[in-house]
């Protein structure tokens, strides 16, 4: 248990000191900046339509790290090593869950302030964004540790990766999305609920697939 | 030449991208013994070095491990954005060995200058060696060395020969997979092509 925790505590410290952290929110908030370019500037329209476009920000921001996730540590050697100690490939998937989710997860919660403000929307929409958003991150975290492992060693992995990570994101956006509409209280326990199945199926579909990547 | 085995290996074979590359290769592994692997380039000294740390299924046949191990390839495993103190840290925290252990390493290894450099402005001995005293500090019974010696100069061969002997004399075993000669005093040879299929079984 010790070496898991030692694990997370280094997995977070290299993601707050390699500096990955900002590179989703700086998307995520170039989305914000760009999309009053594309539709024009009516207010009325970008605070309609505003928070769904953060939503769409939010998943393709989940995709940057993914080529972050393992990649170093595969190509380091780390991983190997962990696993020559006896550590599962589900500690490790795991770990790297639980680290990239706060990584993840807590910036872009914080970038959702300079991201309202920049498409106008009202503070009501905020907030269940926000909330929305507090519930589906750990979930499409999830989707980007999963995938990463998928992708690891592959050629072109990047790429191929977002093929495979937006579409297992569509349940997250619809009901995050659906979660705005003020009418829409049950879509906030489809995203739990979603979310929730993301977040539990990580740890065994990222170690299966790290095993793979090694075995290989 | 006496106490419980370390590693014990019976019957593996190799199989890689559907081509079998060795087979038959038994070897057992006392405190104190040490086997090396010979053999031209591609004939599996790697894949059996890591079937015998549990990294890589085998085709056939069965590994015990009885002991805590060490393995070093070619590729030093450590976080290339951290010093390298810290760096080494975090692997002897993770085994439980503590940090006198990795200065003594840095220090065997001639590296104790480079604790606060991190290890990607080495050179490639630099990290070869940097992996050795990864080695070395994680206090393990069981060495896995695959090519230990590729890029040293010969200061550093000559140490890593001197490590490895150190290391038996003290009750740890080692399997060493190189192409350069290395002297390690008395050890058994195992020559990979005498396992290599017949072209009728492939």
């Amino acid at each position: 248990m010790s070496t898991l925790l030692r694990l997370i505590r280094r997995d977070l410290t290299a993601e707050w000191s390699s500096g990955s952290w900002w590179l989703p929110v700086a998307f995520f908030l170039l989305v914000a900046t760009l999309y009053p370019f594309a539709v024009g500037t009516d207010a009325q329209l970008l605070a309609r339509t505003g928070g769904g476009i953060l939503w769409v920000a939010a998943l393709l921001a989940a995709l940057l790290p993914v080529e972050r996730l393992f990649a170093p540590d595969f190509d380091a050697g780390v991983l190997d090593q962990l696993a020559l100690r006896g550590l599962a490939d589900e500690s490790v998937a795991a770990a790297r869950l639980l680290s990239h989710t706060l990584g993840f997860a807590v910036p872009l919660l914080i970038a959702t302030v300079p991201g309202a403000a920049l498409l106008g929307l009202e503070q009501e929409t905020w907030q269940r964004l926000v909330i929305g958003l507090a519930i589906g991150a750990p979930g499409l975290a999830g989707l980007s540790v999963t995938i990463a492992a998928i992708t690891l060693g592959q050629r072109g992995s990047g790429a191929l990766g977002g093929l495979m990570l937006l579409p297992l994101g569509v349940p997250v956006l619809i009901f995050g999305a659906g979660m705005l509409d003020p009418m829409g209280s049950s879509a906030m326990l489809f995203l739990c609920a979603a979310s929730l199945l993301l977040v539990a199926v990580t740890p065994f579909a990222a170690g299966a697939a790290l095993r793979a990547a090694r075995e290989r | 030449m006496s106490g419980a085995l370390l590693l014990a290996a019976e019957g593996l074979a190799c199989i890689r991208g559907d081509r079998l590359l060795w087979r038959g290769i038994s070897l057992s592994l006392a405190p104190g013994d040490a086997v090396m692997l010979t053999g031209a380039n591609g004939i599996g000294k790697s894949s059996l070095i890591r079937i015998l740390g549990g990294l890589l299924p085998p085709a056939a046949g069965t590994v015990a491990r009885h002991a805590r191990t060490a393995m070093v390839d070619e590729r030093h495993a450590l976080d290339a954005h951290l010093p390298l103190g810290q760096a080494l840290g975090q692997w002897a925290a993770i085994d439980g060995t503590g940090t006198a252990g990795v200065h003594t390493a840095m220090d065997r290894l001639g590296i104790a200058h480079l604790a606060d450099v991190p290890p990607r402005y080495f050179s490639t001995g630099q990290k070869k060696r940097a992996a050795l005293a990864r080695l070395i500090a994680s206090d393990a019974p069981l060495w896995l060395l695959d090519e230990p010696a590729n890029g040293l100069d010969r200061d550093g061969v000559a140490l890593t020969e001197a490590l490895i002997a150190a290391h038996r004399a003290a009750g740890g075993a080692v399997v060493c997979a190189s192409h350069l000669p290395l002297t390690l005093g008395e050890a058994q040879t195992i020559d990979m092509a005498a396992h290599r299929p017949s072209e009728t079984v492939s």
